[in-house]
């Protein structure tokens, strides 16, 4: 289907809307294709391939909404949903601040972002079998001690997403992705087991690293946890490399949306302008990045996204808002609307990253005497309301600037609005895996517990 | 006949003709056996914040999900248009899996009824009047707001759906079921002085919206979810490091969830990669224990008449007197490991592979005061409630979050601590388990378990629990020395 006929459908369905009474529409339909492969031990272990499509719709009568979603895209389908939505919206508050973006905050970034490579589509099934095959053959013969594997995969696809509104705006966008991942297993003699991961993903092909790289690195990751114990309870830094600390620029992103903010539910809210963070600390929302995973020409409000410094030198400058939290605190949209099939637009991340420091992974390493190098997170112990985190970690101990030993069954905690004061050094290395980007950091004093 | 078993014949116009059919081209490349999963998932939603009725949601999905298995691999597609056409293409994409003729050929397919139905809800809340549902969540948002004065913020949140499934296999199984779910959730912000804390709480389950009456009314879970904030605004820090931990009934059971239940899944024991591979009737707890993963609970949320690849869901025992006695099956695992299925064949929806899944996991009751219990312990900790939990499978690490707990000194339950996470090792901590209260719970009926990228229902259940040590993740190490035991 070209792009074109899906901002036919969504414009049709907005225009349904409005003919059976809706004072105000929007609609999104997303159209698209999967493919995943899985190999363990050298065999595949299942293939998969689908294509799907959906589509949302939004009405407001006055200051009501209500939304709904369907597969079905039948006439007589979609003028059911319209009059189930608006009865339903009938029946919910008035609430003077729901409605669409204002007429002058609709517009879309002209140029191409690169979210779209054609090099996904003409990849065969061998082809990325192969890719997971080469990665996983990497691993397994990186070690002897690499003795089984959870498997290795391939993941692809594209999609379509349009959007239209009431106010005349209609714009479609065509993107796509494909990564590989593998998960290797080292065994000791004592037959101790330990997993872990890497992966590669990009837009196209073309971005992908090479799965040899992959399969060894992933190798190493699994072997370096072998022997690991538990550490005395203690007051340490805590260094965080580039995929642990992407998790903490998240929790930096919850706490800046603004539905957090006009709740009180942030331990940011009513910070505007104060200084929330060290003077090292930058955070931007880059919503054009070239080939991002955050990018895109508008949000899912019809509104152009753009660049918001978000934390500069540590004063917080942005929330990040879609219309409706905007008008609850008075402020501009910032392009953040984020909406899936169900449900009305929430706020969501563009390119959300720390901005890079000077220092090597390394350097950082050096300049710890006794530490914690973590590399894997786990659990959900982290209250944006309150800052308090407490998670689950694993990875190396840090003696006179060297990694020691591999450490597991600790966790780790402070809280969020000390730790971003408390960043001791930041990282030259910020890659781009996720609409959430950070490079390696150090954290002071955080505490461990452990035995 | 139950409700649903004429659902899709009635409303898409399938046969089994068709269905034979389309399992005739699923194993059209020499595939061993295949199923097809129809399945129609009606939702409705509401959410009401500062006490507006701000988003009310419905919505539809339908589609048909086809697998093939070939030896140990699979073969998968689905696709969201139910013509015939398209779901041959579907069946033919699956079948690439296996590559040759056609090696089997179906068997007549013959309806089986589910031999039990725990959920006969005839009113289902989906199809409910919006103003009883909006009712409910009024009521809870205004109890939470009367609770106390110091409660800020209140949102409450209730999502209803039914799912109809039909599940066609080419050894001839046919199965139909029909799946009520409901849930009513309540969060609320209490500030004071400058400091401010937050509390959840909620319930629901395979039930009619009558459910939430008496003492499972909007109000009940609206004032424990005031409650708990308000306590945790005298919260001190947490204490860091081992101690002993005392898990009250219920919810707490997310303990068995990760320390024990993913580790039994059949596809990771399948692989060898869980830390518990390998040890069936090696002694993984200690003999007061005994664990059971339990799909045929009437009314609840983690129950099912059948699992998602038309097998009768039962009730399994993991742990027997502290000794493991066995996994949770799907077919595929069970075929490989050459075991009998279990009924924990589950999927999140048509777009996905079943894989061995958890239904309602729970620990039976001891002997044990509760009170007794509390009193026993001279320095610890006392968790009540919980978050979520993760678990690493293959070394048996497992952390659960307490959000609300208190420190026990000389055998009391004094100050309430900030939330914090809990970390041990899966095959040893049900060891350590010295006393088992007299008062197993299930959860309230909330609880959502995520694997691999799928979400689905499940319970959880313990009652009271002393485990000797546990690591406590809070921020005040100093205080913990004084607990080393």
């Amino acid at each position: 289907m070209p792009e074109n006929s899906l901002e036919q459908i969504a414009a049709d369905l907005v225009g349904r809307a409005v003919k059976a009474g809706a004072t105000a529409a929007d609609a999104v339909v997303r159209e698209g294709d999967e493919f995943s492969s899985v190999l363990r031990m050298r065999k595949i272990e299942s293939l998969k391939e689908a294509a799907s499509k959906a589509l949302g719709l939004r009405v407001f009568v006055a200051t009501r909404s209500a939304s709904s979603y369907s597969s079905d895209f039948s006439p007589a389908s979609l003028d059911r949903l319209v009059s189930r939505t608006l009865a339903m919206a009938r029946a919910t508050s008035d609430d003077p601040s729901s409605g669409l973006p204002e007429r002058e905050w609709l517009g879309k970034h002209a140029g191409d972002l690169g979210l779209y490579s054609d090099d996904v589509h003409a990849l065969s099934t061998d082809d990325r079998i192969a890719m997971a095959r080469r990665a996983e053959e990497a691993a397994l013969s990186a070690d002897p001690r690499i003795k089984n594997s959870e498997g290795a995969s391939f993941e692809a696809g594209e999609g379509t997403k349009a959007y239209a509104n009431s106010l005349g705006f209609t714009g479609s966008y065509r993107a796509s992705y494909c990564s590989f991942s593998v998960v290797p297993i080292a065994q000791n003699h004592d037959g101790g087991m330990q997993r872990d991961y890497w992966y590669s993903v990009a837009r196209g092909a073309k971005g992908l690293d090479s799965p040899e790289s992959v399969g060894r690195k992933a190798a190493e990751r699994a072997l370096r946890r072998l022997g690991a114990r538990k550490v005395p309870t203690c007051r340490v830094p805590v260094i965080y490399d580039a995929e642990t600390a992407r998790s903490l620029v998240g929790h930096v992103f919850e706490a800046v949306r603004g539905d957090a903010i006009y709740r009180e539910a942030s331990f940011l809210a009513g910070k505007l302008s104060a200084q929330v963070a060290g003077e090292n600390i930058n955070v931007i929302d880059d919503g054009l990045r070239p080939g991002g995973f955050g990018s895109r020409p508008f949000d899912d409000e019809g509104v152009s996204t753009s660049t918001m410094p978000v934390i500069e030198k540590g004063l917080l400058k942005n929330y990040l808002l879609n219309c409706y939290t905007a008008r609850k605190l008075k402020l501009r949209t910032t392009g953040n609307a984020a909406r899936g099939i169900a449900g009305p637009p929430g706020v969501g991340p563009k390119n959300f990253y720390l901005v890079p420091g000077t220092h090597s992974p390394q350097e950082i390493l050096r300049s710890v005497k006794s530490g914690f190098y973590v590399t894997e997170l786990i659990g959900f112990g982290v209250n944006i309301v309150t800052g308090d985190y407490s998670r689950g970690a694993s990875g190396m101990w840090i003696e006179n600037g060297e990694l020691a030993y591999p450490v597991e069954e600790v966790t780790i905690a402070g809280n969020l609005g000390e730790m971003l004061k408390n960043i001791g050094m930041i990282g030259l290395d910020l890659e781009f895996k996720s609409a959430l980007a950070a490079p390696t950091l150090l954290v002071e004093g955080m505490t461990v517990a452990g035995t | 006949m139950a409700q649903a078993d004429r659902f899709f014949f009635d409303r898409y116009g399938l046969t089994e003709n068709d269905l034979e059919k389309y399992l005739a081209a699923a194993l059209s490349d020499g595939g061993e056996y295949t199923d097809l999963y129809f399945e129609y998932t009606s939702t409705s939603s509401i959410l009401v914040d500062e006490s507006l009725v701000k988003t009310a949601t419905e919505g539809i999905s339908l589609g048909c999900g086809i697998r093939v298995l070939a030896g140990e691999q699979t073969g998968y597609a689905y696709t969201d248009d139910l013509a015939p056409a398209k779901i041959i293409e579907a069946a033919k994409v699956a079948a690439h899996i296996a590559s040759g003729p056609a090696r089997v050929s179906t068997v007549g397919l013959s309806a089986v009824e589910a031999p039990h139905n725990f959920y006969p809800v005839a009113h289902p809340p989906v199809d409910r009047e919006l103003a009883d549902k909006l009712e409910l969540v009024q009521r809870a948002d205004r109890a939470a707001r009367a609770y106390d004065p110091r409660i800020k913020q209140v949102r409450v949140g209730y999502a209803d759906q039914v799912r109809h499934v039909l599940v066609a296999g080419s050894d001839g199984r046919l199965v139909t079921d029909f799946q009520p779910l409901v849930r009513l959730n309540v969060s609320t912000i209490a500030q004071s002085n400058g400091k401010s804390q937050t509390g959840s709480y909620g319930g629901g389950g395979r039930v009619p919206l009558e459910f939430f009456q008496g003492a499972r009314s909007p109000e009940h879970y609206a004032r424990e979810a005031a409650r708990q904030a308000v306590v945790q605004l005298e919260a001190r820090e947490a204490p860091a490091g081992e101690m002993e931990v005392v898990l009250g009934p219920g919810w707490p059971g997310i303990l068995l969830h990760e320390a024990v239940g993913h580790g039994l899944e059949a596809d990771f024991n399948r692989k060898g990669i869980s830390a518990f591979s390998g040890r069936i009737g090696h002694r993984v707890a200690s003999e007061l224990c005994t664990v059971v993963d339990d799909g045929t609970i009437p009314d609840r949320r983690g129950s099912l008449n059948v699992d998602d690849e038309g097998e009768p869901t039962q009730k399994t025992v993991l742990i027997e007197n502290g000794v493991l006695r066995g996994y949770l099956q799907d077919k595929l695992s069970a075929g490989v490991m050459r075991s009998t299925r279990t009924g924990n064949g589950r999927r999140e929806s048509y777009e996905h592979i079943p894989m061995p899944r958890m239904t309602n996991t729970y620990m039976l009751s001891g002997r044990d005061d509760p009170g007794e219990i509390l009193r026993s312990v001279k320095h610890g900790l006392y968790a009540v409630s919980f978050g979520g939990g993760q678990v690493d499978i293959t070394n048996g690490k497992f952390v659960f979050s307490a959000s609300e707990a208190y420190l026990i000194e000389d055998g009391k339950v004094t100050a309430p601590v900030k939330g914090a996470t809990l970390i041990g090792d899966g095959p040893t901590v049900l060891t350590r388990v010295t006393a088992v209260g007299n008062d197993l719970k299930l959860d309230p009926g909330i609880g959502t378990c995520g694997k691999e990228g799928q979400s689905v229902p499940v319970g959880v259940g313990i009652p009271t629990l002393k485990v000797s040590r546990l690591t406590v993740g809070g921020t005040a190490p100093r205080a913990a020395t004084s607990f080393v035991r």
